[in-house]
């Protein structure tokens, strides 16, 4: 059991050490170990990405009544290899309005920025490109990247479809980020620190940590952080950049080949990382029961949150600019204000470890109680913004409604006097 | 801390040479045949007129604004929330006055209009 839980680690270190011993122990022998790692967990991402575009061309197919790829191997299991040979071996023609350099550009940063992520990212134990201390933070900037990616797709395309969903993308990510940045700083005052590694070992029992995940704690900002996921991903419902139906792809329209698909890729990629983040910060990571490894646990956690987001992408219809633009700022970013204010108060007030209450005073509980106080105050500015919204809702239908009653009143009393 | 650094660099280099590599590689396999046509600017089958670098609405220059008020308030806040462990009670009032005082912002934008999109 010990040798399965710590196999990534174990044949992580027998390759540090083989290095070693034929390099000795040197500045350039740390930076090939470096190298390796980070070329193992790009391949890794990229497997994940072929992973990700079966399972969600399955499942979204079952949700629709389909059967889905069934024809390349068992299941449709190698589609993901065929639509890879399709890429590679497909013409690859530029716009002759393009603005060239900006244009060959934008598809490789937006995938080398997507894979760049997963250097924070904790896989199992140990098992962690780098544990930088601003981890978290590294994501949010990272993540951000892709915008500036997909502008330079929309402007250099020089097509009007693609630098429309450039402009939406640049509205839409820009404003998703706030929320985002806002719902990790709950997680990040209740960890001390932005180490995802920390925060993992915060939501187990071992370090100190009160083995109870995040998201019990802060239902409001878990449920806020995978919404704005999803927006900052460009996934449906928040597709806008990408409007099949409306602007035909938005800013990869004019792309096609090799370079549409490392768009596809840095799409992909990032949905996986925002689930992985996600996972880290609110589910525990690879932390959880003894009986599986911990990357079996970080799989399955993982799992369920991507098929909660193809299931979100089967059933919701796309939402309009306006009311994207209201969602964020009139609804999501007071409501995280007002969460982060009520998580530093209740935080400060109820206690958990008797240092914390000598030190700065409050009052001391045992964590489930705490959890339980946090938890329900989230949960409750949740359900009142929710309320709010829905009331608001309500009544600017009632009145297009009226408007429309209205209308039509009139217009058969036309039609009867000209009678 | 330097050291922890070199691995972000690792893995954009590993990142832009796979990538890269595999853009090379696909224009060894890839047919290469451009026609007058072929390189039309694609507009659902219409010519095209003019070119499409125009400027950008003044909303999303607005709403830019607005994102750099939060983004930069945010990173304010984030080592106050990595000390907020170690400082007392009283702390919370200042980061209440601080939140306040974005939430003001946001109000103000709100009432002058800038929120609406049309």
């Amino acid at each position: 059991m010990d040798a399965l839980n710590n196999l990534l680690s174990t044949v992580g270190d027998a390759i540090a050490n083989l290095i070693y011993s034929l390099l000795g122990k040197n500045p350039g022998a740390d930076f090939a170990i470096a190298m390796l790692a980070a070329i193992l967990i790009c391949t890794a991402a990229a497997l994940g990405f072929m992973a990700l575009t079966w399972m969600e061309r399955k499942l979204v197919a079952r949700i629709q009544d389909r059967v889905g790829p069934n024809q390349a191997g068992p299941y449709g299991l190698l589609q993901p290899i065929a639509d890879g040979v399709k890429m590679f071996t497909k013409e690859d023609s530029t716009p002759r309005d393009a603005d060239r350099p900006v244009y060959n550009l934008a598809p490789l940063i937006i995938a080398i920025f997507a894979l760049a992520t997963y250097a924070v990212i904790p896989f199992a134990p140990r098992v962690v490109g780098t544990n930088l201390n601003i981890g978290v933070f590294y994501v949010v900037a990272i993540g951000s990247a892709s915008t500036i990616a997909i502008l330079m797709a929309g402007w250099g395309s020089n097509n009007k479809y693609s630098l429309l969903g450039a402009f939406r993308t640049v509205a839409q990510l820009v404003g998703y980020e706030v929320p985002m940045l806002l719902n990790i700083l709950p997680v990040v005052m209740l960890t001390g620190s932005m180490s995802l590694i920390d925060v993992i070992n915060k939501q187990t029992t071992q370090n100190g940590g009160a083995g109870i995940p995040f998201i019990l704690m802060l239902p409001l900002s878990a449920v806020v952080f995978i919404i704005s996921g999803i927006a900052e991903t460009g996934r449906s419902p928040f597709d806008l950049l990408e409007a099949e139906s409306e602007i035909v792809a938005g800013f990869h329209v004019e792309y096609s080949g090799m370079k549409f698909a490392l768009f596809f890729l840095g799409e992909y990629v990032n949905t996986l990382a925002i689930s992985l983040v996600f996972v880290t910060l609110f589910l525990g990571g690879y932390a959880g029961p003894e009986i599986l490894p911990g990357y079996v646990w970080l799989l399955l956690k993982v799992g369920v949150v991507l098929a909660f987001l193809m299931w979100l992408r089967g059933t919701l219809p796309r939402v309009r600019v306006d009311q994207l633009m209201n969602f964020n700022w009139k609804f999501l970013v007071p409501m995280s204000l007002i969460n982060i204010l009520a998580v530093a108060f209740l935080s400060k007030i109820f206690v958990t470890t008797a240092g914390a209450q000598t030190a700065n005073g409050g009052i001391l509980v045992h964590p489930i109680i705490q959890t339980i106080i946090l938890g329900g105050t989230g949960m409750f500015i949740l359900v009142m913004g929710l309320w709010l919204v829905a009331r608001r809702t309500r009544a600017l239908r009632l009145a297009e409604e009226q408007t429309l009653a209205e209308r039509r009143a009139q217009n058969m009393a036309t039609a009867a006097s000209l009678k | 801390m330097r050291t922890d650094f070199v691995f972000v660099g690792a893995m954009l280099i590993a990142g832009l040479v796979l990538m890269g590599g595999a853009l090379i590689a696909a224009s060894f396999l890839r047919p290469h045949k451009p026609t007058k046509t072929k390189l039309d600017t694609y507009e659902c089958g219409i010519e095209t007129v003019g070119d499409a670098w125009v400027q950008f609405r003044v909303q999303y220059y607005l709403f830019a604004l607005i994102f750099v008020l939060f983004d930069v308030g945010g990173v304010l806040l984030f080592p106050f929330a990595v000390a907020f462990q170690q400082v007392p009670l009283y702390s919370v009032f200042i980061l209440a006055v601080f939140s306040i005082t974005l939430l003001g912002a946001l109000v103000y934008a709100w009432r002058k209009g800038v929120l609406e999109w049309d």
